[in-house]
């Protein structure tokens, strides 16, 4: 049934060294890695006069998307909470500095110093409770403020998301807009199921509220009319089928037989239950041409 | 090590840094870069977090101007980006609490009561 690792295990459990080892070897995950952190990279709008800039990336795991980065001759600091995707991040041998934190305990970094955040698949993973003490809401909460701290005037936060349903979406969205964020969602490829893509592209400071809610509504037919262009090249970027409920396996056809419901009826009497008395019809088997 | 450099917790710092292994890494200087990191950080703390280094180059006191220099920047590009701290840890000033660093990544996980 789970086919959304957010609900198999904490992500620092999920994400152990087999899991950290796999989803760095596996050569899709790596190009759609680098896709996404690349349209994030290009949503998050820096300024291009050749300054490299200090970048976030919130949820780094393996460095792919730090990779990225990298390229853009950036430099960049990488927190996850997955120490065995940090240790695959070592042996690759990525250029950001890395750092083992809980983006849900919020972020300890100086106020102003970042330029920019970006995160690919990561927030989502707030929206559980893994623990007793976890409270999504108020997690979500830490988060964005303490990004809002860090993040310098004009700075950009830009979050590919894959929320579960549309409360996820709009969980995430208020958690932010009440940090202070101005922004929206970006999605790319809306109609198709498994391309589609969400980007949450946030802003703060007052330099760029100004400008960033028409720039937000650009950006989204922008994102449209890629849509179209890269439909027709053909290029698929599928992810696993995390939106696709998997198909109910049909049970054995011949039931469960009468010693199961004996046991069941037992059961529910001890508990106090009213069941219908055992009879000789109980559990019978229906006639072939029912 | 930059992160330790500019990182503090929100109730104290700058973070002490307690030094087992310092290691020092190349990397391209970019004048562009070290002037806008410049105006984010905190000299005190940058002095004081590359003398706990074991580098003791960098001047008491600093200014815009100094940036001109080239041989002031080579020293801030050398304490910023080229010391990393391998092995020890961040002490919070406030609360003595220690983050230890292994390989370069400091731990900076909360327990629940501290949340």
């Amino acid at each position: 049934m789970a086919s959304r690792p957010e609900v198999i295990a904490p992500p620092e459990i999920f994400y152990d060294d087999v899991e950290a080892r796999k989803y760095t070897s596996s050569s899709r995950i790596v190009q759609i890695q680098a896709e996404l952190s690349d349209r994030a990279l290009e949503l998050l709008a820096l300024p291009e006069d050749g300054v490299p800039k200090l970048l976030l990336d919130i949820g780094c795991g393996s460095g792919l998307s730090g990779e990225t980065l990298s390229e853009d001759g950036h430099h960049w600091i990488g927190l996850d909470i997955s120490p065995s995707m940090l240790n695959v991040a070592l042996e690759r041998e990525v250029e950001g500095d890395l750092l083992l934190a809980d983006m849900g305990q919020g972020l300890g970094v100086r106020p102003g110093v970042i330029d920019g955040a970006i995160s690919i698949s990561a927030v989502q993973w707030l929206c559980n409770a893994d623990k007793s003490s976890h409270n999504p809401r108020l997690r979500l909460k830490a988060f964005f403020t303490s990004l809002y701290k860090c993040l310098s005037s004009g700075g950009r936060a830009v979050f590919q998301v894959y929320p579960e349903n549309i409360d996820q979406r709009e969980l995430i969205l208020n958690a932010a807009m009440r940090a202070g964020f101005a922004g929206g969602l970006v999605v790319d490829f809306p109609h198709s199921s498994k391309k589609r893509k969400e980007f949450l592209v946030l802003t703060c400071g007052q330099r760029s509220m100004n400008a960033s809610m028409p720039k937000g509504k650009d950006e989204d037919d922008e994102s449209c009319s890629d849509d179209s262009i890269e439909d027709e090249e053909n290029q698929t970027v599928c992810m696993s089928d995390r939106h696709r409920p998997r198909k109910k396996v049909k049970g054995n056809k011949s039931g469960k037989g009468r010693e199961w419901i004996m046991r069941k009826k037992d059961q529910m009497r001890r508990r106090g239950n009213v069941v219908p008395p055992n009879t000789k019809y109980t559990g019978r088997k229906r006639k072939d041409r029912f | 090590m930059l992160s330790s450099n500019i990182k503090g917790v929100t109730n104290g710092f700058p973070l002490r840094i307690e030094v087992v292994k310092v290691e020092e890494k190349t990397v391209e200087i970019n004048a562009d870069f070290l002037k806008n990191m410049f105006q984010k950080i905190d000299w005190k703390a940058l002095t004081e977090a590359s003398r706990s280094m074991g580098y003791t180059e960098l001047p008491e006191e600093s200014e815009f101007s100094l940036l001109e220099s080239d041989e002031f920047l080579s020293r801030f590009h050398h304490a910023l980006l080229e010391l990393h701290l391998e092995e020890g840890a961040l002490v919070c000033p406030e609360s003595g609490r220690r983050f230890p660093v292994s390989k370069g990544i400091p731990n900076m996980l909360l327990h629940e009561d501290e949340v």
